[in-house]
């Protein structure tokens, strides 16, 4: 790749403003403290994404979200590189949707999911950071009355080569800031980068460590009220009645109101009060039409969608059908995914205040332009007449992105009380009750291998629940939700691992009355684990290796083969595992990236699974921050395994049974297998990498213990399957 | 009116005596950094010292405590980020999210309080707080490298 020259001329977002920097992100009374810059100072932007103070403090403007994913840190590295400011100097803040409204979206997207942080605006914070530095090189150039080509850069100071004259960033920031942006900047060639592409440590750790890190549920405002809030457990019902007198006396309390119509909240001075009141009130629900909901019914709903004539065509090549029915051997087998809640380790929270003409809210959020929508809508205003101040998150993982239930509750709360902030804070309980839950599916695969025992044809039937029926209607293609066949398309950021000469996937939709969500790694979860577990099975029925089954099928995928290939060979897949150690392997593009994992599993007579190790490789093309690349793989298998050893929700009466995590548990650290992560990025793409490792996750560990106990397991999670009555001769 | 002790400060704290500590912490006393996720003892997100051990704070009851006991949360760790673990987890850039770290963090306080070169069996016994983000092995590479310190070692 060379030099890439790009045309900005029209770019909105490079018109000059004189809009003042530093603070953008501050609510009024907001203590932002550290990495986030809190200057109130009035210093003019260089443009909407570079603000240099005299002191050569640089401010990155950041609009996607940081909720530990480390985006924070990459896009300011990016903007850095171009800018060549030095790294030292960086802050960052976030604007302000408002601010973005006011401006036509100058930022872009705030979107933060679809592992899109990077690779979503890699292009336009380069160019801004770019754009920046030609003007902050101009203005030096004029005041020394020099041309420009005769000055150059490093490290935020810049230097008239001839006469060794040198100046810095800020001090001909606020003269940068009035001139015209360049029509045409250059972005370096990846090989040359120097703060991007290194593994410098993040920009958001020290608050962290201190307890100075703000989250939304540790926001204090002057004059604030607590809220605590309770929706009817049942999906669809309603709030029949309440009876606030019993509680109106209790210590703190100043209000119970409706909220909707299914919740009903307690307003307090301190949040304790307000929960403990809340817990006192007398409450009645009408339960309305799923009361009687529970899983076995949805099971039967999905069951009966595997055996549906009516199904969308996800990915087809040639005729699967007939070639199963020539096979000389087919294979058949039927998983299924449960339910299961994003489990932020920071409940849903918002602050409100509102008044006849203005809204403001204080969140936490994936999505600040969304929370900015939700809470113009709720506050019956125009979106110019709001502002969203954004907070870091406690954890995302899609909850907070596509929804934003939370804010619209907070701002239905404080409109009931003008001019009061209210911090509505959910219970945990409240939170797993009342989750946009990853989505409930089955699949049937059935398989068909010839004499030889390659594979001729292949049918992947999944019957299931649409996130886009239910949360993005617009985005579904003739009623078709493509989102479903995550991993497993034809072609693009989530295409399918293998050449199959003769493939059908298809969908039988099915929508129970149970909120699904986008939840971290989205519909690649499963699918992975119907397509890596089952090639898997056809390996075993073929006789074959199971990553040289793989292998064949991999000949025009060698980006997915260079992963899987990476995992084989670090983790010694042609050698013998330890005495009693067992191996499991899975490969998928996801994301836009290529991962690939090998884990090693021992499964003891009791039948009690240990993972060993995980090797993970990753190629997501360009690789930002490395470090932060490796987090984010190690992340992603505590989140997988998780989700395969015990996370599921189940209906009973029309509401989940799980409600905290006693009856939702999560991996702990006596469980975390050592990980290994390879790095591999190919260049000439951009993939992302928050989400795409743990679609492995899973089935590397499944097979793994298959080959240590000649068990499938096919229905998730593991925790409602005894290994140890299935435990015989391993069979690798 | 209850006294406690709070990061070496005696306090006086005005609510009712079943309020559990991390509510006293978090509302009475602006310590936000001591956090609320499950509120049933489970996470350890709300995890301080009592006396140098590690405690669920989001359910002991204010009226537990008495004025004897020296209460630490993660302000009071130190005053300047300067505890072996406290510079530990930022040299490993342990942190994700974040939120569950002050917990993370105390409870580890709290095992090399009592243990000050722990095995990775004795971080598995001892470590049960809960990490959505997935940091579980850069936090057991922070204890040993905070049991380092501790000694005088080098990062």
């Amino acid at each position: 790749m060379t030099t890439q020259r790009v045309d900005i001329s029209r770019r909105r977002f490079l018109i000059g403003t004189a809009t003042a920097g530093a603070g953008l992100s501050l609510g009024l009374y907001l203590p932002l403290a550290g990495s986030e810059a809190q200057a109130a100072g009035t210093t003019p932007e260089v443009n909407a994404w570079v603000v240099i103070e005299p002191d050569d403090t640089v401010i990155i403007r950041i609009a996607r979200s940081e909720m530990g994913q480390g985006t924070l840190t990459g896009l300011a590295q990016l903007v850095v590189e171009e800018l060549e400011c030095d790294w030292s100097r960086v802050k960052t803040e976030y604007p302000t949707p408002g601010q973005s409204l006011a401006r036509g979206r100058v930022w872009g997207s705030f979107s933060t999911g679809g592992s899109q942080g990077i690779r979503g605006s890699h292009q336009y914070v380069r160019e801004g950071g770019a754009a920046a530095r030609e003007m902050l090189i101009e203005a030096a150039a004029d005041i020394w009355g020099v041309p420009v080509e005769e000055c150059r850069v490093s490290a935020g100071v810049i230097t008239h080569r001839p006469t060794g004259r040198s100046t810095t960033y800020g001090k001909v920031a606020s003269a940068a800031s009035g001139l015209v942006p360049p029509l045409q900047v250059e972005l370096k060639d990846p090989k040359d980068w120097k703060i991007a592409g290194k593994p410098v440590k993040r920009l958001d750790t020290l608050d962290k460590l201190s307890g100075k890190q703000v989250y939304g549920a540790d926001l204090q405002l002057p004059g604030m009220r607590n809220a605590a809030i309770r929706a009817c457990p049942v999906f669809g019902g309603k709030l029949a009645g309440f009876n606030a007198a019993a509680v109106s006396k209790m210590p703190g309390v100043r209000a119970v109101v409706r909220v909707e119509d299914n919740a009903v909240a307690v307003v307090a001075d301190t949040w304790w009060q307000a929960r403990t009141a809340l817990d006192a009130l007398p409450v009645s629900w009408d339960e309305g039409p799923n009361a009687m909901l529970n899983s076995a019914s949805i099971a039967q709903s999905l069951d009966e969608g595997l055996d549906a004539d009516d199904a969308a065509v996800g990915n087809q090549a040639g005729d699967a059908k007939s070639a199963l029915g020539r096979a000389a051997q087919t294979v058949e087998a039927t998983y299924s995914y449960p339910y299961q809640n994003h489990a932020t380790m920071e409940p849903m929270n918002a602050t409100a205040r509102w008044t006849e003409d203005r809204c403001e809210v204080w969140c936490p959020t994936q999505n600040g332009e969304a929370a900015l929508q939700a809470a113009a809508e709720a506050a019956g205003l125009p979106a110019g007449q709001c502002e969203v101040y954004k907070i870091h998150l406690g954890g995302g993982f899609g909850r907070r992105g596509a929804f934003h239930d939370f804010v619209r509750q907070a701002v239905l709360i404080a409109k009931q009380m003008p001019g009061v902030p209210v911090k509505l804070l959910w219970t945990r309980e409240e939170d797993m009750q009342h989750g946009h839950y990853h989505p409930i599916t089955k699949a049937r695969l059935t398989g068909g291998l010839d004499e030889a025992g390659n594979l001729v044809g292949l049918h992947v039937r999944i019957s299931g629940q649409s996130i886009l029926a239910s949360v993005n209607p617009g985005w579904m293609q003739n009623g078709v939700d493509m989102f479903v066949f995550q991993g497993l398309l034809p072609e693009g950021d989530h295409a399918i691992s293998y050449t199959i000469e003769n493939l059908l996937i298809d969908h039988a939709m099915r929508n129970p009355p149970v909120p699904p969500g986008f939840w971290r790694g989205v519909n690649v979860n499963q699918n992975a684990v119907y397509m890596e577990c089952f090639i898997d099975e056809l390996a075993h029925a073929a006789g074959k290796d199971p990553l040289e089954f793989r292998r064949r099928l991999m000949a025009d995928h060698p980006k997915n083969l260079a992963v899987l290939d990476a995992v084989a060979e670090r983790a010694g897949w042609d050698k013998p595992a330890p005495a009693g150690v067992h191996r499991g392997l899975a490969v998928c593009k996801a994301f836009a990236s290529y991962v690939a994992a090998c884990a090693e599993v021992s499964v003891d007579t009791q039948g009690r699974v240990k993972i060993h190790r995980i090797v993970a490789a990753t190629d997501p093309g360009h690789a930002v921050n490395p470090q932060q690349i490796e987090a984010q793989v190690e992340g992603s298998f505590v989140f997988g395994l998780s989700a395969m050893l015990y996370g599921e929700c189940t209906l009973k009466d029309g509401r989940v049974e799980q409600d905290n995590f006693h009856t939702y548990p999560t991996l702990l650290m006596s469980e975390m297998p050592v990980v290994e992560v390879i790095v591999m990025p190919s260049g000439g793409f951009w993939g992302g990498v928050g989400e795409p490792t743990i679609a492995v996750a899973a089935p590397a560990v499944l097979n793994a213990i298959y080959a240590a106990t000649g068990k499938r397991i096919r229905q998730l999670p593991l925790k409602n399957t005894d290994l140890q009555p299935a435990l015989r001769m391993p069979v690798a | 009116m209850a006294k406690l002790k709070i990061n070496g400060e005696l306090v006086n704290i005005d609510v009712d005596g079943s309020t559990p500590l991390l509510w006293v912490l978090r509302e009475q006393l602006g310590l936000t950094g001591t956090k609320y996720s499950c509120g049933i003892g489970q996470c350890g997100s709300c995890t301080v010292l009592v006396d140098g051990e590690s405690v669920r704070s989001c359910v002991i009851p204010v009226s537990s405590l008495t004025s004897s006991e020296e209460i630490v949360t993660i302000e009071g760790l130190s005053s300047d980020g300067s505890h072996p673990l406290q510079k530990a987890w930022a040299e490993l850039d342990v942190p994700q999210c974040g939120y569950c770290q002050p917990g993370m963090i105390m409870s580890a306080a709290a095992l090399l309080n009592s243990n000050p070169n722990p095995s990775d069996e004795d971080i598995n016994a001892r470590m049960t707080n809960i990490c959505r983000c997935g940091t579980y092995n850069r936090v057991r590479e922070g204890i040993h490298l905070a049991a380092r310190l501790n000694k005088g070692g080098r990062s």
